[in-house]
């Protein structure tokens, strides 16, 4: 791009910013310091694509994408007003929905520029229905593997992974949303090991992987792990009357699909669950293991998702004795890693499960089917599709914090703030 | 980074040729025929096939000898679609969406063919059949089986022009002489007729109404050559069928205006993308074609002006409504898959071929041979005074004279519904799915641009078909026919579609509704293009038009349960397995 010495002056939310004129406007936004969510667009692409549509702002009072946009002369530009806050946030809670993510067992997680977007929006939970699509792991490239559960479409490996003969290794192919990338063997084999390393950065997700390559870095040392991009990063519940006086109340637990890691991350808070059981008193829970409610609860914790008629039940009843009823956690939230078997039909999972696994014992090739034994749901439901839930803390598991800072909130208005660090999907 | 280098792009735009020819030898597109045609173009095999997938009408697998398309759209639905369905497979032994056993026969559905005033109907090999029961599919199929061709015996597609203005009022359906527009060419400069243009204030009819004289000014100005006039006959908007009766009785008005076009803005090569369910009508534009060459109303020194030359040529579209898109028609145009472009350039700036281009519609291209043979002075004295001139309306649904209606800009609703004879009119879609819905309280507005602006589609349906129903089918179409390059659209779409089959099962809360209206507003300020940004404006009008019918779907029982959690149902396919 032929840079001019001559600066323009252009307006973002109200506050006047000196940059080069046909500059892109994501960039010029992001050199001071004001972040534009963007997932399609990428900097060293010189014709952004405009496909993800996650950086739809007002421009001139248009909402459209900024990533399109050069910057000149009196563009006024509008970023973080509520409304369009919330269309980006719906642009990746859809992204959400319409892949199959299941971040704690991804190559990716941590380093993920939708999970990042994910992060910086403040998305707890997608507003839509996940769609549970079975998509394909292509196991067939020599040196990658395609996990079309995890593509968001996005385009950057169709105009990006070349061979040497200037002929594209990715194209979209079908259309709507049957839309998926198609990877060409062919053309993949003639990559050099460079070209296909670069293929799997250039993705903004876990969608394309190089074999033997992992993305294996500890917590915390992971790219999007622990700092914002946003320098007021602040999320979560707005304060409220933060000096109401501590009333005791009562709190119920329950674990139902799930794997106990949410209940094992709410002792996490170490010493000061001393001083919580001061105010809050347990009623049924695992965790001083009451079986039955006693009385009305003012707050109900719900871990897991609901796989059986069992867990529908259980999860019924604690809408009926709580007031409150919050989703702990990605599988009470979507159904999390448990519905990775909401692609696959239940047949295939039981004979998989219970007669054909390797692990059956032999002579024993039964499906459990008792009437004193629940009974095994078509797929694993998130609970807000079955019953109303009020809020949602998401995590794989949640953060310790994250978990009773939202829950002192909630009973007695406390004000909070999530630090960026404790908002996680893994 | 590396930067693509400049594909064989003349030889790349016969891919769509190619294909057909594939398509039609086979019966469908074989892997030898795609190694083959990726090598040639030097493409790889994956861009091939991501082009070929994104066409509704070519086929990787087999799809019979004979193929059978039928249409879905609300309007074939209301008359019968569900039968005639029925009827196919039980004569075929095919089930929708395959072939028969032997191989013989393909069906499948597909989106509006065009023939909204003669539903169901179907495209059988490409050639038309309309007005379907059970008892004419009967007879066709054993005709078919009997060896006869569908060629042979097809329904032949006569134009019923139900009304029109009288007669210095007329603009589209008056006597027609070829050669008049061209030959008045040679009175004017190019600067002079697009003045012309711009004074009759005519804009695009293909319902986006940008003004055609500023366009092919735009287009002039453009220092780039050489440049294209291309008109858009991709006509697919579910109940549009004005520009078929166009190409149908008048073919050679819309290679005029092309023509005048042409002259206005320094081209030599016009371009008829024409959607492949009119494939019937391409023999006929063919003849036009030729014998405007012979007229000397195309070729060199067209009309006798020296140094004006000027020829056109069809290029056959397949299966694809984003295709009417105009950047993703130039795409298409170019043999790529028909995804809309960003929007950073015109297509008079970078079109077809990234060379200036002029992309109208078939009726704005008759309106402006029209403007050029009568003068503005005669087009301005039609309609109203914003919007002058005329209108064809295709309208089809419950109404007893379904057809072609020429009316003047300014006309009332009411009126529309008296000349066609609908006499219970309860709503009605003005535009097609993505314009908007209209309820018979305003039967007095009218058809003008600063009220209801039409793009040609004019569908009515009364008391007994159910709103749900009709935008049903119109999310299913949207979802169908998304190109699926943003977020938006592809996605949003087919969620949308699963909340209305919700509502439509009495399962919903209020809630539910605020959350369709918040979608489909997401979806309208989001989308990149017309298709995504007004696949949810029926819906969301229909929301506030007829709250009393939406009330009659909401349940007030809450009592913070999910109704549409059926335990019973969950744990169904548990209890057979163990059964
Ligand atoms: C999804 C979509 C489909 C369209 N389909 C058509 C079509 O079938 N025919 C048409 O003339 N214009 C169609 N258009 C409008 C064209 O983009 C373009 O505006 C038109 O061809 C310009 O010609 P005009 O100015 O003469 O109307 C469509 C637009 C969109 C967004
Ligand atoms: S880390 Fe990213 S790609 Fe992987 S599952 Fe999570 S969101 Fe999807
Ligand atoms: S594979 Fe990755 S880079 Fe390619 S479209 Fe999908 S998400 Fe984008
Ligand atoms: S709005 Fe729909 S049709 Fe248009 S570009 Fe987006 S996905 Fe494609
Ligand atoms: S970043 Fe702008 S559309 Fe994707």
């Amino acid at each position: 791009m032929a840079k001019q010495n001559k600066q323009i002056t252009i307006t973002i939310d109200g506050k006047k910013i000196k940059t080069s004129p046909g500059e892109n406007l994501v960039k010029a936004a992001k050199t001071n310091g004001i972040f534009i969510p963007s997932l399609c667009y990428f900097e060293s692409n010189e014709s952004p694509l405009g496909t993800c549509r996650v950086c739809t702002c007002n421009i001139d009072g248009k909402p459209s994408p900024a990533c399109m946009e050069k910057t000149r002369e009196g563009m006024e530009v509008e970023v973080n007003v509520d409304e369009l806050k919330n269309y980006r946030k719906a642009i990746v809670e859809m992204m959400f929905s319409e892949g199959n993510h299941f971040c704690p067992g991804c190559e990716k997680s941590g380093n993920c520029d939708l999970q990042h977007m994910g992060y910086e929006m403040g998305v707890s939970r997608s507003r839509f229905p996940h769609i549970f699509k079975d998509r394909l792991i292509d196991f067939n490239p020599k040196r990658m593997i395609i996990e079309h559960n995890r593509c968001v479409k996005c385009r950057r490996c169709v105009e990006e992974v070349l061979t040497d003969d200037n002929l594209q290794v990715f194209s979209f192919c079908n259309r709507g949303n049957e839309t998926v990338v198609g990877i060409d063997y062919e053309q993949e084999a003639k990559l050099s090991e460079e070209q296909a390393l670069n293929a799997m950065h250039i993705c903004p997700t876990g969608a394309i992987l190089v074999r033997g390559q992992s993305f294996a870095k500890p917590f915390g040392d992971r790219r999007f792990d622990m700092k914002s991009v946003q320098k007021d990063y602040q999320k979560q519940l707005p304060p409220e009357n933060p000096d109401k006086p501590r009333e005791p109340k009562t709190i119920a637990t329950i674990s139902l699909a799930g794997c106990f890691g949410c209940h094992m991350s709410m002792l996490d808070i170490d010493l000061e669950l001393l001083d919580l059981v001061e105010f809050v008193e347990f009623n049924k829970s695992p965790l001083n293991d009451i079986k039955e409610f006693t009385k009305r609860c003012d707050i109900g914790l719900i871990e897991g998702g609901c796989c059986n008629s069992e867990n529908v039940e259980v999860l019924k009843e604690f809408r009926k004795k709580c007031d409150i009823l919050v989703a702990v956690g990605e599988c009470s939230i979507w159904g999390g890693l448990p519905a990775m078997r909401n692609t696959i039909p239940l047949r295939e999972c039981l004979e998989e499960a219970y007669l054909n696994g390797i692990t059956t014992e032999p002579g024993e090739y039964i499906v459990p089917y008792d009437t004193d034994l629940p009974k095994i749901l078509d797929k694993v439901y998130s609970c807000n599709e079955i019953v109303e839930i009020d809020h949602y803390i998401p995590g794989c598991p949640p953060d310790a914090h994250h978990i009773w800072k939202a829950v002192m909130n909630l009973l007695w208005g406390e004000q909070y703030s999530v630090l960026y660090s404790e908002f996680k999907y893994d | 980074m590396k930067k693509k280098k400049q594909d064989k792009s003349q030889d790349r735009s016969k891919i769509l040729d190619c294909l057909w020819d594939f398509q039609n030898q086979y019966g469908y597109i074989r892997d030898e025929d795609v190694a083959a045609c990726s090598k040639d173009l030097d493409i790889s095999q994956v861009e091939l096939e991501g082009v070929i997938s994104f066409y509704h009408f070519f086929h990787r697998q087999p799809a019979g000898q004979i193929t059978i398309y039928l249409n879905n759209s609300i309007v074939s639905e209301c008359k019968g679609f569900q039968r005639v369905k029925e009827a196919f497979e039980r004569e075929t032994g095919a089930s929708f969406g395959g072939i028969d056993p032997s191989g013989q026969f393909g069906l499948y559905e597909t989106a509006c063919i065009g023939l909204s005033d003669q539903e169901p109907a179907a495209l059988i090999n490409f050639y038309p059949f309309t007005n379907l029961n059970t008892l004419k599919v009967r007879s066709i199929i054993a005709r078919l089986k009997k060896g006869e061709s569908p060629a042979s015996f097809c329904d032949k597609i006569e134009e019923k022009i139900r009304w029109k203005p009288p007669k210095d009022k007329t603009i589209f359906f008056r006597d027609y002489y070829p050669g008049i527009a061209v030959s008045k060419l040679k009175d004017y400069s190019p600067e002079k007729i697009i003045e012309e243009i711009k004074k009759s204030k005519l804009s695009g009819m293909g319902g986006a109404f940008f003004p055609t004289g500023l366009k092919w000014e735009f287009c002039k100005n453009q220092p780039a050559s050489p440049k294209y006039i291309v008109c858009n006959a991709d006509e697919g908007e579910p109940g549009t069928f004005k520009d078929r009766a166009l190409m149908n009785e008048i073919p050679g008005l819309m290679l005029e205006g092309m023509t005048v076009a042409g002259y206005a803005v320094g081209a030599n090569q016009g371009i008829i993308y024409l959607r492949a369910e009119y494939i019937w009508l391409k023999e006929k534009l063919e003849q036009t074609l030729s014998h405007f060459r012979k007229m000397n109303l195309l070729g060199e020194n067209v009309g006798g002006i020296k140094g004006f030359d000027f020829d056109i040529r069809i290029q056959l579209g397949a299966g694809a409504y984003v295709c009417g898109e105009e950047t993703a028609l130039l795409n298409s145009l170019e043999g790529k898959r028909g995804e809309p472009r960003t929007k950073q350039f015109f297509p008079t700036e970078k079109g077809f071929l990234h060379l200036p281009t002029v992309v109208n519609n078939v009726e704005t291209f008759c309106a402006a041979a029209r403007i050029i043979e009568l003068g503005s002075e005669f087009y301005l004295n039609t309609g109203t005074a914003n919007s002058p001139g005329t209108k064809l309306l295709s309208v089809s649904g419950d109404c007893h004279l379904p057809g072609i209606y020429e009316i003047e800009w300014g006309t009332q609703i009411s009126d529309i519904l008296e000349k066609c004879q609908a006499t219970d009119p309860y709503f009605i879609q003005v535009s097609g799915p993505s314009g908007q819905c209209i309820s018979n309280k305003e039967l007095n507005r009218t058809i003008a641009k600063d009220d209801l602006p039409c793009g040609g589609s004019f569908m009515i349906f009364n008391e007994n078909r159910d709103v749900l129903n009709i935008l049903i089918n119109f999310s299913e179409f949207f979802k169908h026919e998304s190109c699926g390059v943003c977020t938006p659209c592809r996605a949003g779409n087919f969620i949308i579609q699963r909340k209305l089959n919700k509502i439509s099962a009495g399962l919903a809360y209020s809630s539910d509704f605020e959350e369709v209206k918040e979608w489909g507003n997401i979806m309208k300020v989001t989308s990149r293009c017309g298709l995504g940004k007004a696949a949810t404006n029926s819906l969301l009008m229909a929301l506030d038009k007829f709250p009393e019918y939406f009330q009659s779907k909401v349940d007030h029982h809450k009592e913070g349960l999910n109704k549409a959690f059926h335990l019973e149902q969950a744990v169904q396919e548990y209890e057979k397995f163990n059964n």
